[in-house]
C-alpha cells in the first residue's frame, strides 16, 4: 500500500474546522431534493394507500378520478406490474414484490393506486374519487402467531409465512452447555421503531423512450446494490437507469434505503404517463409506509461457570421483516453474525435464525441494522447472569471481555476483530465516568427509598459490512449456485481544473454527516493546501461518477473506507505531481514537498513554484510532462479490504471490516410517583480509532445516544390487532425532544485500525447498539426487574411499580402476543 | 378576511424578509407550499404538514408560527421572516448562524431554518431568556441529527454573543 498513515503534523485532519456544508444550509440555500424545481410539465404524484392489513382487492374503479380536471392519470397495480418484473429479493424462495398491490394488499398503507395532476392538492383530490372494493381476509400481527400452523398466509405462493429457518453451530456448544455449572436464559422482544429522518423520501423520475432508459432524481442513500435491482424491476439494463441524488438530503440513518420501491413506482408511473413525475412523501405516508427495523423475539441461554465465564450462547432468534422480504433483508439478521459473541471470547454458539412475515410495514436499513436487536438481548443476560449467580454485573463483564493481546481475534463464527483493548477502556470509563461516585448516589437514594439504578453495556461496533454477509443466510450449497459475493468497494476520485484547483468525488451519499469537509481535510493535507481551496462532492450520478454496489451512507463506512480511499487517490496523484515537479525543479522527486500552496525541494525554499501553476501544467502542456509520465489530470482509486471474504463451507463469515468498541453506563432514578425515567449520568466510552473531525464524531455520538435513547424510551411503530398503525404522526410517534436528551459524557480511547487507510473505524451508529440496553439494564436495577420490554414509558412501568410480580409478568407476554400498547 | 371562493385563486401579498412579493393562492394553499412553490423560497422546510416537527417555522408578524398549519391567504398584508431573512448581509451570516456554525449545530441543516427562526424571536424578544425557556423554545423542533447537545451550545453561545447588543 502507497503512503501509509497519516503523517504526523495533519495541519488539517483531526481537527474540528468548520464545516464547509453549513454556511449555505444556515443561510437557508441548501439544495434538498424538493428544493430542485422540476421540469415544465412535471406531474405531481398523490398515492392512494390501503386502510386494511390483508385484504383482497376486488375492483378499482378510477373514472371519477380521471375525470377531475387537472387530473392526467391514475394508475392501479396492474398498470404497474405491465411495465415491470417484481422486485428481486435476497431469497429466491420468497415472494417476490411489486412496489404496489397487485390483487392483494398486506399492511396498511400499502400502495394500491396512484393519481398523477398538475399539482398534489390536486392529486390528492383524486384519491378521494378513487373507490377501490376490498374483501378483507384475516391478519396476522403478531409474528409468533405468523408461525403456526393454522396462521392465515401472506403470500399464498409459500408454504408458510416462515421464509427462512436456519441453525448454524461452531465450537462444541452441547458439550459445553453440557459441563456448565449453570444455565441462565432470557426472552426479549425488540420493538419495530424508525429513525424517521425529518426529511422525507422523494423522487423525480423520467423515461426517455428514445433510449429506453430512465433518469432518477431520489433522496436514496444506496447500497447501489440495489441499483440491479431497480434495473430488472423496471426492465432495462443497468446502463439504462440514471441513478442522481441531490447535493443535500434532510437525514437518512439507514431509512432513505427504503426508498427504492418508489423509485420502481414513481418511474413506471413517468413512462405510463409519458412525462416526468415528482412525489414527496408526507410525514403519514413516511411512519406508515417507509422503512423501519425489524422486529426480534429472541430466546439467548449461557452456559455459564460458577464465577460467570460463559462458556457457550445459544440463540433462537425470530425476525420479523413485515408483509415481504424486501432486499437486503434479511440483513438485519445477518449484519451482525460474526460478532454474536459481542465483546466476549466465548468460544461456542448455536443460533438458530428465523424469518417470518407479518402483516406491518416491510423492514429496511435502520441506524444500528441489526445490532440493536443482538445487543439487547446479549447485554440484558450479561445482568441477568450476575443476578442469578449473586455477581456484579461488571464482574461478569470483565470476566468474559476479550484480553488485550488476544487482538486481532478470529470469532467463532469467523470474525476478524482487527483492534481493540475492551478492558482498558473499561476501567479508563469507570474511572473518568466516576463509577466511585455513582454507587454513592445509588446507596444515598436507596436510603431514602428512591429507586435508583445503574445499567453497563459492553458492544462491539462492527462498520464497512461485506457485500458478502448477507449470503450467509444461504446454505454453502445454495452460495455455490448462486456465486459467491464479497468486499466492499469504496471509491475516489481526485480532479485537477486547468487553474490548478482540485475536486475531490466519492460515491458516499451523504444525509449530514459532513463528509465533504473531511475530505477537504484529507486532501489538503497532502497537498500542502487550505480545505477551502479543496471541492468536494459526495452526491452520486451513476451515469457520470465512478460507483460500486458499496456505494452510499450505511454500515458506516465513511471514516474508515471512503476517507481512506481519497486518501490513497490523493497520495496517488500527488506522487505524479511530485514527479512532475522534480524534472522542472531538477531535484529527485523524494525531494519534493507541498506546503501552503507551493510545491519546492526540500531545505531550498526559493527552488519552488506554485501549487496551481504546477498542478495546472498536465492540461496546458501535456507534451511537457517528463518522459514516460502519464497525465496527471485525475487519479480514481477503488479500494477493497481482502479481509472480506464470503462465508465458507463452516458458515464462518467476517461480516465487517472493522469492529470499533463502547462501553456505556447509565445511572438513572424512576420517580416513584409518576414512573418517569429521569437519566442522571451517562457516559459513553467510545474507541473507534483516531477521530478524523472530533465535532462531527460527538455529532454522531450524541445523535445517535438520542436515537437510543427515543428507542428506549418512547419509540415504537404500534399495530392493533387488526394490523391497523396506532402512530401515524409525530404526536403518537414519539420521538425525544431537546426535554428529554441529556447531554451525554462522551469519552474516547484510539486503538487503529490496522485494516483501513487512514486507522479509522465507523463511530456512527454504535450508540443506537449500546443505548437501548444500558437504560434498560439501569431501569432493571432500579425497579429489580427480570423482564424489560422496550419502550420503557411511565405507562408500562407504572403497573411494573405497583402490581405484584404475577401480574407483571402476565402483562408482558400479553404484550408480546399482541404487540398492543398498554 | 375578505370572503374567499373556494374554487378560485386569490391574489395575495405580503413583505417577506423584508421585501414585497406577491402571487395566486387558492384558499385551500398552505402557506409553507406557497413559500416553497410559488415565491421559491425553499429554505423554510417541511417535515411532517402535522404541527410538530417544528421545519416549517417562519415569523408572522414578529410571532413564530407553523407556516404548514397556516393557509397561504392568511398572511395576505403581513410581515414574514423566514430563515433567508436572518442573514447580515447577502452572503454573511448573522450572530446566531454563525454560532451555529461555530458550534456544529446542524448536521443535515433540514430542521435548522426552523431552529434560527425560533431563537431568533427568542433572544430579539427576551435576550436574557434562561435556559430553561431556551429549552422550552426549542422543544417545539424536531431534530432527528444532532441528539439537541451542540444545538443547546450554539443558542447560549449566540445569546450571549447578542446579550447587551441589539438584534434585527
Ligand atoms: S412541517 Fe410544519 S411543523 Fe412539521
Ligand atoms: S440537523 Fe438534521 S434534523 Fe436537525
Amino acid at each position: 500500500m502507497e503512503a501509509k498513515k497519516v503523517e504526523d503534523k495533519s495541519p488539517w485532519l483531526g481537527r474540528s474546522i468548520g464545516r464547509l456544508e453549513d454556511k449555505a444550509l444556515l443561510l437557508g440555500r441548501g439544495r434538498f431534493i424538493d428544493d430542485l424545481g422540476a421540469p415544465p410539465g412535471t406531474l405531481e404524484a398523490a398515492i392512494l394507500r390501503s386502510p386494511h392489513a390483508h385484504a383482497r382487492i376486488d375492483r378499482i374503479e378510477t373514472a371519477r378520478a380521471r375525470a377531475l380536471p387537472g387530473v392526467t392519470a391514475v394508475l392501479t397495480g396492474k398498470d404497474i406490474e405491465a411495465l415491470t418484473a417484481p422486485l428481486l429479493g435476497v431469497l429466491k424462495a420468497a415472494a417476490h414484490s411489486f412496489p404496489i398491490a397487485i390483487d392483494r394488499v398486506l399492511y396498511v398503507g400499502e400502495p394500491v393506486a396512484i393519481a398523477l395532476a398538475t399539482d398534489r392538492y390536486i392529486a390528492e383530490d383524486a384519491l378521494d374519487l378513487i373507490e377501490v372494493v376490498y374483501e378483507a381476509l384475516p391478519p396476522v400481527i403478531d409474528p409468533r402467531a405468523a408461525l403456526l400452523a393454522d396462521a392465515p398466509l401472506l403470500h399464498p405462493g409459500l408454504a408458510s409465512n416462515l421464509v427462512s429457518d436456519r441453525s448454524f453451530r461452531y465450537g462444541d456448544p452441547e458439550s459445553a452447555f453440557a459441563q456448565a455449572a449453570f444455565r441462565v436464559a432470557i426472552d426479549t422482544r425488540y420493538p419495530r421503531n424508525a429513525a424517521t429522518p425529518i426529511e422525507t423520501y422523494g423522487v423525480l423520475a423520467d423515461y426517455d423512450p428514445g433510449a429506453d432508459a430512465y433518469d432518477v432524481l431520489s433522496n436514496f442513500q444506496g447500497p447501489f446494490s440495489l441499483h440491479p435491482v431497480i434495473a430488472k424491476a423496471l426492465k432495462v439494463p443497468g446502463n439504462r437507469l440514471r441513478l442522481r441524488s441531490p447535493p443535500d438530503c434532510g437525514g437518512s440513518f439507514g431509512v432513505k434505503e427504503g426508498v427504492f420501491p418508489y423509485i420502481v413506482l414513481i418511474a413506471a408511473a413517468a413512462r405510463a404517463a409519458g412525462r416526468t413525475v415528482k412525489w414527496i412523501e408526507d410525514r403519514l405516508e413516511h411512519l406508515a409506509a417507509s422503512s423501519c427495523a425489524t422486529g426480534r423475539l429472541t430466546h439467548l441461554e449461557a452456559a455459564v461457570t460458577g464465577e460467570g465465564r460463559i462458556l457457550a450462547l445459544d440463540w433462537d432468534q425470530i425476525e420479523d421483516v413485515g408483509a415481504t422480504l424486501r432486499a437486503p433483508e434479511p440483513a438485519t439478521l445477518y449484519r451482525m453474525h460474526a460478532n454474536m459473541t459481542g465483546a466476549y471470547d466465548i468460544r461456542h454458539l448455536k443460533i438458530r435464525n428465523r424469518v417470518v412475515l407479518t402483516n406491518k410495514m416491510p423492514s429496511g436499513l435502520n441506524r444500528g441494522f441489526g445490532g440493536p436487536q443482538v445487543y439487547f438481548p446479549l447485554e440484558r443476560l450479561m445482568q441477568r447472569i450476575a443476578r442469578k449467580l449473586g455477581l456484579d454485573p461488571l464482574a461478569v463483564i470483565r470476566r468474559n471481555l476479550i484480553a488485550k493481546e488476544a487482538f486481532p481475534y478470529r470469532t467463532a463464527t469467523g470474525g476478524f476483530l482487527d483492534s481493540g483493548d475492551y478492558q482498558g477502556a473499561v476501567a479508563a470509563a469507570l474511572e473518568e465516568g466516576g463509577i466511585e461516585e455513582l454507587y454513592r448516589r445509588r446507596e444515598e437514594a436507596r436510603a431514602e427509598g428512591r429507586l435508583y439504578g445503574i445499567g453497563f453495556a459492553a458492544v462491539v461496533e462492527p462498520s464497512v459490512s461485506n457485500m458478502g454477509y448477507i449470503t450467509t443466510v444461504l446454505t454453502a450449497e445454495e452460495r455455490r449456485r448462486a456465486g459467491q459475493k464479497s468486499g466492499a468497494q469504496a471509491t475516489a476520485t481526485v480532479a485537477i481544473d486547468p487553474l490548478g484547483a482540485l475536486t475531490v468525488k466519492v460515491a458516499s451519499v451523504p444525509q449530514g454527516q459532513g463528509h465533504r469537509t473531511v475530505l477537504s481535510q484529507i486532501v489538503a493535507d497532502i497537498f500542502g493546501l487550505e480545505p477551502e481551496a479543496v471541492s468536494v462532492r459526495a452526491d452520486l450520478d451513476t451515469a457520470k461518477d465512478g460507483w460500486s454496489i458499496a456505494s452510499g451512507n450505511y454500515s458506516s463506512r465513511f471514516a474508515p473506507a471512503v476517507a481512506g480511499a481519497a486518501f490513497l487517490a490523493a497520495s496517488r496523484l500527488r506522487a505524479r505531481l511530485q514527479r512532475i515537479a522534480a524534472s522542472q525543479l531538477n531535484v529527485a522527486a523524494d525531494e519534493i514537498v507541498f506546503a501552503e500552496g507551493r510545491v519546492s525541494a526540500r531545505g531550498n525554499p526559493e527552488n519552488a513554484l506554485s501549487f496551481s501553476r504546477l498542478a495546472a501544467s498536465p492540461h496546458w502542456a501535456p507534451q511537457s510532462l517528463p518522459q514516460g509520465e502519464e497525465s496527471a489530470l485525475s487519479e480514481t482509486v477503488f479500494w477493497t479490504p481482502p479481509q472480506l471474504a464470503p462465508p465458507n463451507d463452516k458458515d464462518e463469515i467476517n461480516s465487517s471490516l472493522c469492529y470499533g468498541f463502547i462501553f456505556d453506563i447509565c445511572a438513572l432514578e424512576v420517580d416513584r410517583v409518576t414512573g418517569e425515567l429521569r437519566i442522571d449520568r451517562y457516559v459513553s466510552m467510545h474507541d473507534c480509532g483516531p477521530l478524523l473531525h472530533p465535532a462531527m464524531v460527538a455529532g454522531q455520538v450524541n445523535g445517535g445516544f438520542a436515537h437510543g435513547l427515543g428507542a428506549a424510551l418512547f419509540e415504537e411503530q404500534v399495530y392493533d390487532g387488526e394490523g391497523n398503525l396506532l402512530t401515524g404522526t409525530f404526536a403518537d410517534y414519539l420521538i425525544p425532544t431537546v426535554k428529554e436528551v441529556p447531554a451525554p459524557m462522551v469519552l474516547h480511547r484510539h486503538t487503529p485500525s490496522p485494516l483501513t487507510p487512514l486507522g479509522a473505524k465507523g463511530v456512527g451508529e454504535g450508540n443506537a447498539m449500546s443505548t437501548p440496553v444500558t437504560i434498560a439494564n439501569a431501569a432493571a436495577d432500579a425497579l429489580g426487574l427480570d423482564e424489560v420490554t422496550l419502550p420503557l414509558q411511565p405507562s408500562t412501568l407504572a403497573p411494573r411499580l405497583y402490581g405484584p410480580e404475577r401480574r407483571r409478568k402476565e402483562k408482558t407476554l400479553a404484550r408480546g402476543r399482541d404487540a398492543v400498547r398498554e | 378576511m375578505p370572503r374567499l371562493n373556494g374554487e378560485r385563486r386569490h391574489r395575495i401579498a405580503f413583505t417577506l424578509d423584508g421585501k414585497p412579493v406577491s402571487g395566486e393562492a387558492e384558499p385551500r394553499l398552505l402557506l409553507s407550499d406557497f413559500l416553497r412553490h410559488v415565491i421559491g423560497e425553499t429554505g423554510t422546510h417541511v417535515g411532517c404538514e402535522q404541527g410538530i416537527c417544528g421545519a416549517c417555522t417562519v415569523e408572522i408578524d414578529g410571532r413564530p408560527s407553523r407556516s404548514c398549519l397556516t393557509l397561504a391567504v392568511q398572511v395576505e398584508g403581513a410581515e414574514i421572516r423566514t430563515v433567508a431573512g436572518l442573514a447580515a448581509g447577502p452572503e454573511t451570516l448573522c450572530v446566531l448562524q454563525e454560532a451555529f456554525r461555530a458550534r456544529h449545530g446542524l448536521q443535515c441543516g433540514f430542521c435548522t431554518g426552523g431552529i434560527l427562526v425560533s431563537l431568533n424571536a427568542l433572544f430579539r424578544d427576551k435576550p436574557e431568556a434562561s435556559e430553561a425557556e431556551i429549552r422550552e423554545v426549542l422543544s417545539g423542533h424536531l431534530c432527528r441529527c444532532t441528539g439537541y447537545v451542540s444545538i443547546m451550545e450554539a443558542a447560549l453561545a449566540a445569546q450571549k454573543r447578542l446579550s447587551g447588543k441589539t438584534h434585527a
